[in-house]
C-alpha cells in the first residue's frame, strides 16, 4: 500500500477534495448471488486537489480512472478508504448534505450525446437541476439556464433554449452538458473524457472554454483522459494511473519533460506528433497488456511488462510513493 | 507495368437518399494509390471519408441515388463489372477492408480462427487445415500468437480483436487493405504496437494501405500520402512529407495546428464553425464560410490545381498551378 | 416532448394514418353524438325492452337490405285514429263512434303482422267494438266484436278464427287476393281500411285505436327479436367499446410500464419479485378467470375492466419494457441525472419512460382495439353486461336466436362490421406511427 500522497503546494485553506487509500471494488458474481471474485477498479488511491487547480488522471482504458471519478461523484461507493470533500468525509453526510455536495460537484460526460436527455429541450435540460435542487421560481430558473449558457459562449441563448439535443453539433451539445454541470454553481468539475467523442477540430475549443471557465471561477477541475497530448494545455497537474493506481504524479511540464515511472515513458514514447519522419521507424511499445483487474500481479502492477524489472524486488513488493525530483511523486522501485 | 497506379479513382460520386432529401456524400473525388504506399484519407466525422471506403469496396447502402466515377484496379475500369464479377475478381482479392468498429462485429460463438479463415474458405475454397495454416501465419505477423486461433472473441482484448480483423484482411494476400478508423478506439500503446504491425506488413508484404482516420498523429506513423476531405470532397492530395512539414489549402493549414502536440508548447487552435450540410451544400468552395483567406472567387466552385508533380489542391488561392 | 409533437406532424405523409385517424374521428364523433341524444338513463331503459317497443316489427331487416337487394318490402304503418275522420252519432247514455283507419300499401311483400291498440276511456262498463277490413278491390271482412279493457291489444296476426277462414295467417290472407289454387299469394296493392265501429256506454267515454301493420324492414340497423331497434346498441356500443378499450389499454400500459421501470431501477429483488410475479401471471389463462369472475361475482362491465386491467399488470408487456429500459438504466444522461441528484422517482418517471413513450405510442394505439375484442368475446360468451347495449351482446342475442339458421345476417354483420372498423381504425393508425417513430422501418 502507498503512503498518502504527500501534498505538494498546500494552501492555507488546505485541500478542496482528497481521496486516502481508496478503494472501489466490483463483486463479481455467478448465478446472481456466488461471489467468484472483485474487478479491483480502484485499488488504493490517494490524492489532494487544491481549491482553484486544474489536474488530470491519465490513463489506459481499464485503469480505473473512469471509476474513479464515479467515486469521487458519489455514483459508486467505495469498498474502502475515503473521499473527503471540503473537510468532510462524503461516507458521513446524511441526505441532504449529500444532495449539497452533488450540488457542489459539477459532472461532464463522454458522450455528449448520451449525456442529454433526447426528449427534453436545452431550457429543460438545465432547469433540471434547478428543479431538483428547489429552485421553485421559473423566472429564477430562467435566469439563470441563460446564464449558463452565455457562459459557454452559447449565444444568444434563445437559439439554443428552445432546440433539442439532436438539432445541435457534438460541440454544441458538449457546451449544453458543460452548461448543466455549470448550473448549480459548483466548486469543483469533473470531465470525464470531455472530448474524446468529438471532432479533432472541435476538441480544441472545448478545452479552452473548461479551461477558461475554471480559471475565471477559481473551480477545481478534475480531467480524465486517455491523451496526453492535450493535458499540457489544459491541467497543471498530471495524475497517471494504471491498473488501478497512480504510479505516477507531477506538475504537467515536469512529467512530460522528465517521466520517471517506466510506464510513463512508455506512453510518452508512443505518442506521435505528426510528423511524416514518424514512418521511418518503428515505436517501442512494451509487450502485453495492462493485467486483469480481478487478478492483478503481486508487487509493482506493471513489473511483467517493464523492462527494468528489478528481480525479487518488482515482482514481490508493492512499489511505495518516493520523490525522485522535487514535487515529482513516482511509485517505482527504481527511485528507492 | 509500373506507370499504372494499383488503385486510380476519377471522379467518383456517390449520393444517397434520406428522409430528408439527398446527401452528397462523395461529389467528385479522385486520387491513385500505388504498389507498396500508404496512403492517408483524414477528415472529420461526416465529410464522407466512411462513405469513401465503401465505395471502393463498393458496399453500397441500399438507398443510393447516384453512384458514378471510374475505379481502375492496375488501369482496369472495374465501374463496368457486374457484383459477381466484382466479387470475384476484386474484392477481397486485389482490395480487402477492416471496416470501422469491425472488431465488435466479429461474430461471438464462432472461433476467432475460423472467422479469420472465412475469406480464403470462400474465395480460394481451401480446406479447413490449409485455411487453419495460412491464418496461423498472417496470425504471426499482426502480432498475435497462434494460440488465439481457438479463442473466441470476447477471450480476447481490443487491440487483439483488432489485430485479428486486420489479420482477416490479410489471408488472401490482397494487394492493397483498406481500413476504416483502425486504431481511434485503442489504447496509445496498443494504437502504437499497430502502427508498428502495419508497418511491418508493409515492409515485408509490400501491400499498400488506405488509411482513413481522423487521427492526424497516429496517421504520421504511416503515411506516405495523404488526402484531405471536406464536405464530400478532396481538397488536398500530397505527399506526406509536404502535407505536414508545408499544408497548401487553408483547411489542411488550420486542421494541422488544431492538433495538440506533446512536445511542443504553442497551444493548439480551433476552427471556427461547421462543415456544411451535405444534404445542400454552398455553391461555391464549400470551405469558405470558414476560410479565414476567402475571397471573392471563394463564391465559385474551385478547380482543382497541381503544384509540383504530387501534389493537388481544390483552392482558388493556388489557382497559379497547372489545372488538373 | 417535442419529437412527439413532430411524430404526430408527420402523420399527415402516412395514407394509412389519415384513414385510421379519420375512422377513429368518426367513431368518436358519433359516441359523442349518441350519449347526448340518448342520455346513459335512456339508453338502459330502452334496451331492457318491453312496451316501448310495441310499435316495431321483430327481426325487420335494415331498410338498405331491401334497397340493395332491390325488392320493396312493407316498411312498418302505424294508422292512429287521430288522424281519422272519425263519424260521431251521440244517443242517450252512449255514443256510437265509426273510425275508418284508412292506409296505402303498395309494397311487393306482406306485413310481418297486424296488431291494433284500442284504448277507450271508459270508467265503468266496457264499450263495444266491431272491426270490419275493407281491401282495394272492394271486399269486406268481418273482424269480429269484441268488448277491450281500457288498453287492449288486437293480435289480428293470432286470430285462428280469422287464420281458418282466410286459410292463411290473417296478416298475409288480408292483404291477399283470394286464393286461387296452390300458388303462393299475392299482394294486392291499394288502398285498405280497417273500420272500427264502437258503441260506448257511457256519455263522455272514448275509444282511440292504433293500427300497426309491422313491416320486414326497418331503420338503419333492423330491430332484434324483442323489436328492439338494433341501432339503439349499435351507437351505445361505440362508446362502451371506446370507453372499455381506451380505459383497458391506459390502465394496463401506465401500470405496466411505471412497474417495469421501477424494477428496472431498482433491480435487486424489487426486479425479481415483479419478474416471478409476471412470469406466474403470463401463464394464467386469462379468458377462464374472467369467466369465473362473470358467473360468481358480477357481470358488470366495470367490474370485467377492473379484472382485466389488475390482469394486465403483470403481463409480458413488463418484460417488453423492461428489455427496453434495461439499456436506457445505463445511459450516460441518467448518470448525470444521479450525479446532481436527481430522486428515483423523478429519475423513473422524467427520465426512463419518456424516454420509451415514441416507441409504446403505436404499441399502445394498437392494444386499444384487442380490449374492444375482449369486451366483445366475454359479451358473446355470454359475460356482458347486464344492462348496457354493446356489440357484443348484440351478437350474443344474435347467437342464442339462431340469427344465421334463420337469415337475419344482419344481425350478426352490423356489430361484426362495427369491431372490425375500429379495430382496422386503431391499427392503421398503430402502424403508421409506428413507422414514424421507429425510423428503422421507415426505409423498409
Amino acid at each position: 500500500m502507498s503512503a498518502p500522497a504527500r501534498d505538494i503546494r498546500r494552501s492555507a485553506a488546505g485541500p478542496v477534495l482528497s481521496a486516502r487509500d481508496l478503494h472501489t471494488w466490483f463483486e463479481l458474481r455467478q448465478w446472481g448471488f456466488l461471489r467468484v471474485g472483485s474487478v479491483r477498479a480502484v485499488d488504493g488511491v490517494n490524492f489532494e486537489l487544491q481549491a482553484g487547480e486544474a489536474v488530470a488522471f491519465v490513463g489506459e482504458s481499464g485503469c480505473g480512472k473512469s471509476s474513479l471519478a464515479r467515486t469521487l461523484l458519489g455514483l459508486h461507493q467505495p469498498t474502502r478508504g475515503e473521499v473527503i470533500f471540503e473537510g468532510r468525509s462524503l461516507g458521513t453526510l446524511d441526505a441532504r448534505e449529500r444532495k449539497t455536495y452533488l450540488a457542489r460537484v459539477g459532472f461532464v460526460q463522454q458522450d455528449p450525446y448520451g449525456a442529454l436527455p433526447p426528449f427534453m429541450d436545452v431550457r429543460r435540460i438545465l432547469h433540471e437541476p434547478l428543479i431538483v435542487h428547489g429552485v421553485r421560481n421559473r423566472a429564477e430558473r430562467e435566469k439563470r439556464a441563460r446564464e449558463a449558457l452565455e457562459e459557454v459562449r452559447l449565444s444568444p441563448p434563445d437559439d439554443f433554449l428552445s432546440k433539442f439535443p439532436h438539432m445541435l453539433s457534438g460541440g454544441q451539445q458538449q457546451r449544453v452538458v458543460i452548461a448543466r454541470a455549470l448550473i448549480l454553481r459548483p466548486a469543483m468539475i469533473i470531465a470525464d473524457e470531455p472530448v474524446s467523442m468529438l471532432d479533432a477540430s472541435v476538441r480544441v475549443e472545448i478545452l479552452q472554454l473548461l479551461r477558461s471557465i475554471q480559471t475565471n471561477h477559481g473551480l477545481t477541475l478534475a480531467f480524465i483522459t486517455h491523451d496526453l497530448s492535450t493535458v499540457r494545455h489544459f491541467a497543471e497537474r498530471i495524475f497517471v494511473m494504471y491498473a488501478g493506481r497512480i504510479v505516477e504524479q507531477a506538475p504537467v511540464n515536469e512529467l512530460l519533460n522528465h517521466p520517471q515511472h517506466p510506464y510513463t515513458q512508455a506512453l510518452l514514447g508512443a505518442i506521435s506528433d505528426p510528423d511524416p519522419d514518424n514512418a521511418l521507424q518503428m515505436r517501442e511499445v512494451p509487450p502485453g497488456e495492462p493485467p486483469s483487474l480481478l487478478k492483478p500481479p503481486a508487487g509493482c502492477r506493471f513489473h511483467p511488462r517493464c523492462n527494468r524489472m528489478i528481480p525479487g524486488t518488482c515482482d514481490q513488493e508493492d512499489p511505495p510513493e518516493f520523490e525522485p525530483r522535487n514535487g515529482h511523486h513516482t511509485a517505482c522501485w527504481l527511485y528507492r | 507495368m509500373a506507370s499504372e497506379p494499383l488503385l486510380r479513382v476519377e471522379d467518383l460520386r456517390l449520393h444517397y437518399r434520406s428522409g430528408n432529401g439527398v446527401v452528397r456524400a462523395l461529389d467528385g473525388v479522385s486520387f491513385d494509390i500505388r504498389r507498396n504506399e500508404a496512403l492517408v484519407v483524414l477528415g472529420e466525422s461526416g465529410c464522407g471519408k466512411s462513405t469513401l471506403a465503401k465505395a471502393l469496396m463498393r458496399l453500397l447502402p441500399r438507398n443510393v441515388q447516384h453512384f458514378s466515377g471510374n475505379l481502375l484496379v492496375d488501369g482496369v475500369e472495374t465501374m463496368g463489372f457486374s457484383e459477381e464479377r466484382f466479387r470475384r475478381e476484386v474484392r477481397w482479392v486485389r482490395i480487402s477492408m477492416v471496416m470501422q468498429a469491425a472488431m465488435n462485429a466479429l461474430n461471438p460463438v464462432i472461433r476467432v480462427g475460423e472467422q479469420v479463415a472465412e475469406p480464403l474458405r470462400v474465395h480460394r475454397g481451401w480446406s479447413a487445415r490449409q485455411a487453419r495454416e495460412r491464418t496461423a501465419e498472417v496470425f504471426g505477423l499482426v502480432g498475435i500468437s497462434a494460440d488465439f486461433l481457438q479463442r473466441y472473441p470476447f477471450e480476447l482484448s481490443g487491440g487483439m480483436r483488432q489485430r485479428a480483423v486486420l489479420a482477416m484482411a490479410l489471408v488472401t494476400e490482397p494487394d492493397l487493405v483498406i481500413m476504416d478508423e483502425p486504431t481511434s478506439a485503442l489504447d496509445v500503446l496498443t494504437q502504437a504496437s499497430i502502427m508498428n504491425a502495419l508497418k511491418r506488413i508493409k515492409q515485408e508484404l509490400g501491400t499498400s494501405f488506405i488509411l482513413i482516420t481522423h487521427d492526424i498523429s497516429t496517421s504520421s506513423e504511416i503515411a506516405e500520402r495523404v488526402a484531405l476531405m471536406y464536405a464530400g470532397q478532396l481538397v488536398e492530395f500530397a505527399d506526406a512529407k509536404d502535407f505536414f512539414g508545408e499544408p497548401a489549402h487553408p483547411y489542411s493549414k488550420l486542421l494541422m495546428a488544431s492538433v495538440p502536440r506533446l512536445h511542443q508548447e504553442e497551444t493548439p487552435v480551433h476552427i471556427p464553425g461547421q462543415p456544411p450540410n451535405l444534404l445542400d451544400p454552398p455553391e461555391g468552395c464549400r470551405f469558405a464560410e470558414r476560410c479565414p483567406s476567402r475571397f471573392d472567387r471563394c463564391d465559385r466552385d474551385p478547380e482543382t490545381f497541381r503544384i509540383g508533380n504530387r501534389r493537388t489542391v481544390r483552392c482558388w488561392l493556388h489557382a497559379a498551378g497547372s489545372r488538373v | 416532448m417535442r419529437p412527439l409533437l413532430d411524430g404526430l406532424r408527420r402523420m399527415g405523409r402516412y395514407p394509412s394514418a389519415l384513414v385510421g385517424l379519420a375512422i377513429i374521428f368518426a367513431l368518436v364523433g358519433t359516441a359523442v353524438f349518441t350519449v347526448v341524444t340518448i342520455p346513459y338513463g335512456q339508453a338502459l331503459e330502452l334496451w331492457r325492452g318491453g312496451d316501448v317497443w310495441r310499435m316495431h316489427p321483430v327481426n325487420a331487416r335494415p331498410a338498405w337490405v331491401d334497397r340493395i337487394a332491390g325488392s320493396n318490402l312493407p316498411r312498418t304503418i302505424v294508422v292512429s285514429s287521430d288522424d281519422a275522420v272519425i263519424e260521431e252519432e251521440p244517443f242517450v247514455g252512449g255514443n256510437r263512434l265509426r273510425i275508418p283507419l284508412e292506409f296505402d300499401f303498395d309494397y311487393d311483400g306482406f306485413p310481418s303482422e297486424l296488431n291494433l291498440f284500442l284504448t277507450s276511456s271508459h270508467t265503468e262498463r266496457e264499450p263495444f267494438v266491431r272491426l270490419t277490413w275493407e281491401t282495394p278491390d272492394g271486399r269486406e271482412l268481418n273482424l269480429g266484436g269484441r268488448r277491450p279493457a281500457r288498453e287492449e291489444r288486437v293480435s289480428i296476426s293470432q286470430d285462428w278464427e280469422l287464420e281458418r277462414r282466410l286459410g292463411r295467417v290473417p296478416h298475409v290472407g288480408l292483404f291477399a287476393a283470394e286464393p286461387e289454387g296452390d300458388g303462393p299469394p299475392e299482394v294486392i296493392g291499394g288502398r285498405y281500411r280497417l273500420v272500427v265501429d264502437a258503441i260506448t256506454f257511457e256519455a263522455d267515454a272514448r275509444v282511440d285505436a292504433d293500427l300497426v301493420v309491422y313491416g320486414r324492414v326497418h331503420g338503419l340497423a333492423g330491430t332484434d327479436h324483442q323489436r328492439r331497434d338494433l341501432m339503439v346498441a349499435l351507437l351505445w356500443g361505440i362508446p362502451v367499446a371506446l370507453a372499455f378499450g381506451l380505459l383497458a389499454a391506459v390502465g394496463t400500459t401506465v401500470t405496466t410500464l411505471v412497474i417495469a421501470a421501477a424494477g428496472v431501477w431498482y433491480g435487486g429483488w424489487v426486479d425479481a419479485v415483479i419478474q416471478r410475479l409476471t412470469e406466474v401471471n403470463i401463464i394464467l389463462p386469462m379468458l377462464p378467470i374472467l369467466v369465473m369472475v362473470g358467473t360468481l361475482y358480477s357481470t358488470s362491465i366495470w367490474v370485467m375492466l377492473g379484472v382485466v386491467i389488475a390482469l394486465g399488470i403483470f403481463s409480458a408487456g413488463i418484460k417488453m419494457y423492461r428489455a427496453m429500459l434495461l439499456p436506457i438504466r445505463e445511459s450516460p444522461y441518467i448518470e448525470a441525472a444521479k450525479a446532481y441528484g436527481a430522486g428515483n422517482a423523478r429519475i423513473i418517471l422524467r427520465y426512463m419512460i419518456p424516454r420509451i413513450l415514441p416507441v409504446l405510442i403505436p404499441t399502445f394505439v394498437t392494444l386499444i382495439p384487442t380490449f374492444v375484442f375482449l369486451e366483445a368475446s366475454l359479451a358473446l360468451l355470454g359475460l356482458g353486461d347486464p344492462v348496457l347495449p354493446t356489440w357484443g351482446k348484440v351478437m350474443n342475442d344474435a347467437q342464442t336466436q339462431s340469427a344465421l339458421y334463420h337469415g337475419f345476417y344482419y344481425w350478426v354483420l352490423s356489430p361484426a362490421a362495427l369491431l372490425m372498423l375500429t379495430g382496422l381504425g386503431f391499427a392503421m393508425l398503430g402502424f403508421a406511427l409506428d413507422r414514424i417513430f421507429n425510423p428503422r422501418l421507415r426505409t423498409m
